[in-house]
């Protein structure tokens, strides 16, 4: 009983702090200045098409940076809950083997789906996608081998070094901004090219490149940490 | 436009946090979390539009001098993107130590969990 | 028109929600909770926040209801079979 009147009490101060967005904000039709700033100067500054991704990349990149190693820290919270936890349980239950159908469709599935993710954080400077959604994309691509049995051992060490060299590779480029252009992961000391080319914004594709293959890395550990097992000891 | 999704976030808020203060069981718990991520990422997203705003991408159909007229802010949405990823790496860290849980006390319900009374 | 679309979005999220939370099936409510994330991603998509819709999309309703799903069968493995201590099989 009092846990449900804290949990209204919880709801209301939470409404106390969003009415005044709510009253405040109306139906506007300007910006901040931060983002006017944005939106007249990043595309042109740095020749990136989409703006989104200028924003998260380079005029936020150090946030991205934290943001890719709270998803390292995260990942490898649940690869050693779970590897305990495969190791307690002697007692594995034989899995039933896939049926054709899923076997058949994620083989013919999957070189697709990877291209897509492949397209999809090349072509982040350009159209909607980066590489967080091409990373997520890939990883989904590994999770439909795992459940089709295309894929039966992990490959850990791929992982492994996938995921050191996109890390390594991002902060380096990071570094290069610093000695050769205005600041850390400042993508402008490659040419910044046409706006709407597949080689434009300078370093901006390379970067997203590198957390897409992170990202893909790190979700497809985690997935692979939660699904059952059959073939650990 | 913008009013009304600012209300569904909250009421998404709301819900997740009665589900999240009121239910007992770990799975449902968590489910109440991630309804109280979704009512956040929606309430950001509200944050940045503007009326009949697009999206801030450089194309045909909006060149670059539409672009600060037209175009929605770009700030909330790069924020909102990456906290879902984080969002998943945090639901499935929870998850995992729900699984723990489970295993050593062997009771889905949290209340049953003694440890855990206040 | 717009605003037509915005609630009936609306009203399917909240009866998702409630259903993700109140439904005896545990796994009818983790896709409950799947549909609820879908239908935000229709809305980002209306939003003017298409990257954020593709995100959405991708890991709100497709990755995380894998993950719950992985994690309550990891969860009905242990109470299944293992050394039993408290006679309690979730539903």
């Amino acid at each position: 009983m009092i846990k449900r009147v804290f949990a209204l009490a919880l709801i209301v101060v939470v409404a106390f702090f969003v009415f005044p967005l709510f009253a405040g904000i109306g139906e506007r039709t300007d910006l901040g200045p931060v983002a006017t700033a944005y939106l007249e100067e990043g595309a042109r500054a740095l020749g990136a098409a989409n703006l989104v991704t200028a924003v998260v990349v380079t005029y936020r990149g150090l946030d991205t940076l934290g943001e890719v190693t709270v998803l390292f820290a995260a990942s490898a919270g649940v690869a050693l809950v779970f590897g305990t936890l495969a190791r307690r349980s002697q007692v594995e239950r034989r899995r039933r083997p896939p049926s054709e159908l899923l076997e058949t469709g994620a083989s013919l599935l999957l070189p697709i789906i990877a291209t897509f993710g492949v397209f999809v954080f090349v072509h982040g400077h350009l159209t909607p996608g980066g590489g967080f959604q091409g990373g997520v994309v890939v990883a989904s691509g590994v999770l439909l081998s795992f459940l089709g049995g295309t894929l039966t051992h992990t490959p850990h060490r791929l992982l492994g070094a996938l995921e050191t060299v996109a890390g390594a590779g991002y902060v380096a480029i990071g570094l290069l901004g610093i000695w050769l252009a205005a600041g850390f992961l400042d993508p402008r000391f490659l040419p910044s090219g046409e706006i709407g080319s597949l080689f434009s914004g300078g370093a901006i594709p390379l970067i997203y490149v590198l957390v897409g293959v992170k990202v893909g890395a790190e979700l497809s550990g985690v997935i692979d940490a939660m699904r059952h097992r059959s073939d650990v000891s | 436009m913008t009013q009304g999704l600012i209300i569904l976030s909250f009421a998404l808020m709301a819900i997740g946090m009665w589900g999240l203060m009121s239910r007992r069981h770990l799975i449902r718990i968590i489910i109440g979390f991630s309804l109280v991520d979704t009512g956040v990422h929606l309430l950001l997203v509200a944050v940045g539009y503007r009326e009949s705003g697009t999206a801030p991408i450089v194309s045909d159909r909006l060149p670059l001098e539409l672009l600060a007229r037209r175009g929605v802010d770009p700030v909330p949405s790069a924020l909102v993107l990456t906290a879902i990823v984080i969002g998943l790496a945090v639901t499935a860290l929870m998850l995992s130590f729900a699984v723990r849980m489970y295993q050593r006390t062997r009771s889905i319900y949290i209340d049953k969990n003694k440890e855990l009374r206040w | 028109m717009m605003l037509v679309f915005l609630a009936v979005i609306g009203v399917m999220m909240v009866i998702a929600a409630f259903v993700a939370l109140y439904s005896r099936d545990v796994v009818g409510a983790i896709v409950a909770a799947g549909v609820v994330s879908l239908l935000a991603s229709l809305l980002y998509l209306v939003f003017g926040a298409p990257d954020v819709a593709m995100t959405e999309a991708a890991i709100g309703s497709a990755l995380t209801t894998v993950v719950f799903l992985f994690a309550w069968s990891r969860i009905r493995e242990i109470a299944s079979h293992g050394e039993r201590r408290d006679e309690e099989v979730p539903e």
